[in-house]
């Protein structure tokens, strides 16, 4: 960026901070994000409609975990990430792209790196327990977006937010 | 709009507007470091901002607070002060910017009634009220300064947030925060970043700051009103967790009165996952008003509210007329009809969307920008606002011959597209941003709408196994 175009960059009101999140298909992993410091979201069972895998890997640490949403351990974990860590790395790429992922988890990655999957492997990653239920509540707050009632005024404050074609 | 119209805009800068930018912008940098120790720099910034408030009411409390924040003490109550400052600022150059562009269009704008002092707003809210917690977090983010904003602090915006989501009233508060958090989570660590969007988080700070004060005013003058109205275009508006359809159309009131520029907007809560055209899916609840839009048609509205320039859009109140061309509309109605001013709260430059219609060649530049000429005279046009629910895309309105827009200001003039005709392979094209309204209508995009799969129905089905109800 020339200097002048950072100056000016200082001064907008509207500027893109963030690519907006890119679709993908939510069956198998409805939750993903980038927050609290870590990659971590939910994974559906693929046996059993009720139950969910919630699962983790910590930026500063690269700790992982996945267990049930009753705190269970997921039966996969046998000393390197299990298929829904797989799956939720895997998607978070989708969702966000593998450069931002990977800043996030502060992995280095080259051109090569084109999957969740990868970038996990590009990891010196351990395994170390951590409560689901903190990352279920945010799945169910999550949800619960869909059902707050529309606000009845006009939301000034979405002007500083215009939807953008970029990512389509 | 006219070559000369676009002069009068580049020649006229308000008088004082660019005084009072540098003072917005070095209470910014402040910002970007944090109050907890205010260097120099920052203590002379803090200075010129009481110093250009100086001799109005709000004169005495901004050097107050400009001196015991100086002096370390920064409470909330002091930031609150600054936050009113820095706006009343941003709300002269939009009152200014607005002036100037009525005068260059020879737009006519009814003035804000005037209110009973004694009728406006309640007195602050109370200490322990449901925005404290948004209020606290607030203060902490400007102590630590954006440089210092870490994943804890971000976390700590959870339940404030959950909180204000939770009170009807606080909607605006919510929205803004998820908005500014979403931004800082994906910035975070903030002291790496190479660049700071200094403006615009101070805006959202010191808007979201007054938002916890008090439950902003309604707007007087409010009544209901019947008559047509036809849509010269929708802008659309999302972020993370909300999206907003905003029409800007002409009303042609029953009663036979002058035709009036009015706003009128829907919208919803969402989820990160749910974009492009998806997000017209959750807005179903208004089928007359989607159908208007992808239809390119009138509607007739009965007994409806409206707000200074807001209509509140009420389906059940609202029929599906004849069919309407907004580029007709714009040319037939866009010079005489009155405009609305916009409430005391709201102004600030970021407020100002004035529909117009240009007629003029659109140049590309080398690096991609382009412009709309009319008789020599360059209009910057705005790119980055076209919607992804929309059809509209850069090579298309490179292609047009009228854009009919939204013009803007954001340290200069551009206009946003909200309609084009256009000529692709020499055959003439019209595309709107609410052409997809009420489903996509292009084969490419919807099927790549339909890969991805119906992202709301998923989630609802999630929703009806996990809620606890
Ligand atoms: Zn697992």
């Amino acid at each position: 960026m020339a200097d002048a175009d950072r100056a000016a960059w200082r001064r907008r009101s509207v500027l893109r901070v963030v690519a907006p999140a890119r679709a993908r298909k939510l069956a198998k992993v409805p939750f993903v994000e980038l927050a609290d410091g870590r990659l971590q979201g939910v994974v559906s069972s693929g046996t059993d409609i009720e139950r969910v895998y919630v699962s983790s890997v910590t930026a500063t640490t690269h700790a992982y975990h996945c267990s049930t949403n009753n705190n269970r351990p997921c039966g996969g974990l046998r000393g390197a990430p299990c298929k829904h860590l797989h799956a939720l790395a895997d998607e978070a790429v989708v969702q966000y792209g593998v450069d931002r992922v990977a800043r996030y988890l502060r992995v280095e990655v080259d051109d090569t790196v084109a999957t969740g999957r990868q970038v996990l492997s590009r990891m010196d990653t351990r395994h170390e327990p951590t409560p689901a239920a903190v990352v279920f509540s945010r799945f169910l707050r999550h949800l619960a977006y869909l059902e707050l009632p529309a606000s009845p005024a006009p939301l000034p404050e979405l002007q500083w937010f215009p939807s953008t074609v970029a990512g389509r | 709009m006219r070559g000369t119209q676009v002069a009068a805009l580049r020649d006229g800068v308000p008088a004082g507007l660019p005084d009072i930018l540098d003072v917005v912008a070095g209470f910014d940098e402040a910002l970007v470091r944090g109050f907890a120790r205010v260097g120099e720099q920052d203590a002379a910034a803090l200075a010129a901002l009481a110093g250009a408030l100086a001799g109005t009411p709000l004169g005495d409390p901004v050097a107050e607070a400009a001196g015991k924040v100086t002096a370390g003490s920064v409470t909330a109550d002091h930031l609150a002060v600054l936050a009113g400052a820095r706006s009343a600022l941003l709300g002269a150059a939009h009152d200014a910017l607005l002036g100037q562009l009525d005068a260059a269009l020879g737009r006519d704008r009814s003035p804000w009634p005037v209110t009973d002092p004694a009728a406006t707003p309640a007195g602050p809210e109370p200490a322990g009220g449901p925005a404290a917690g948004a209020r606290a977090w607030l203060h902490e983010v400007a102590v630590s300064g954006w440089r210092g904003v870490d994943h804890e602090l971000l976390t700590a915006a959870g339940t404030p947030i959950e909180t204000a989501l939770a009170v009807p009233g606080l909607r605006r508060l919510a929205v803004l925060l998820d908005g500014l958090t979403a931004e800082l989570r994906a910035s975070v660590p903030v002291g790496t970043m190479p660049q700071v969007p200094a403006r615009r988080w101070a805006d959202l700070w010191a808007r979201g700051m007054l938002l916890t004060q008090a439950a902003p005013p309604a707007a007087p003058g409010t009544g209901t009103v019947s008559g047509r109205l036809l849509p010269l275009g929708v802008d659309l508006h999302e972020h993370d967790t909300a999206v907003q359809a905003q029409v800007h159309a002409i009303l042609e009131p029953a009663d036979g009165g002058p035709p009036r520029l009015v706003r009128t907007t829907v919208g919803a809560a969402k989820v990160d996952t749910i974009v492009g055209p998806a997000v017209w899916g959750l807005l179903r609840a208004c089928p007359v008003l989607l159908a208007a839009l992808a239809q390119r048609r009138a509607v007739t509205v009965t007994d409806v509210a409206l707000h200074g320039g807001d209509l509140r859009w009420d389906d059940g109140r609202a029929r599906l007329g004849e069919p309407a061309d907004p580029f007709a509309t714009a040319r037939v109605l866009l010079g005489p009809a009155t405009a609305a001013p916009t409430a005391p709260l709201d102004r600030h430059p970021v407020a100002i969307a004035e529909p117009v219609l240009l007629e003029g060649r659109v140049v590309r530049d080398d690096d991609g920008t382009l412009t709309v000429d009319l008789d020599g005279h360059p209009v910057a046009v705005d790119t980055d606002r076209l919607p992804a629910g929309g059809p509209l895309t850069p090579d298309l309105v490179a292609a047009a011959t009228a854009l009919l827009g939204l013009l803007r200001w954001d340290d200069g003039w551009s206009v946003q597209p909200l309609a084009v005709l256009a000529t692709v392979k020499k055959q003439p094209v019209e595309a709107h941003n609410g052409d997809w309204a009420d489903g996509v209508t292009d084969a490419r995009v919807a099927k790549a709408e339909a890969r991805a799969g119906d992202a709301v129905a998923v989630l609802r089905e999630r929703a009806g196994r996990l809620l606890r109800r």
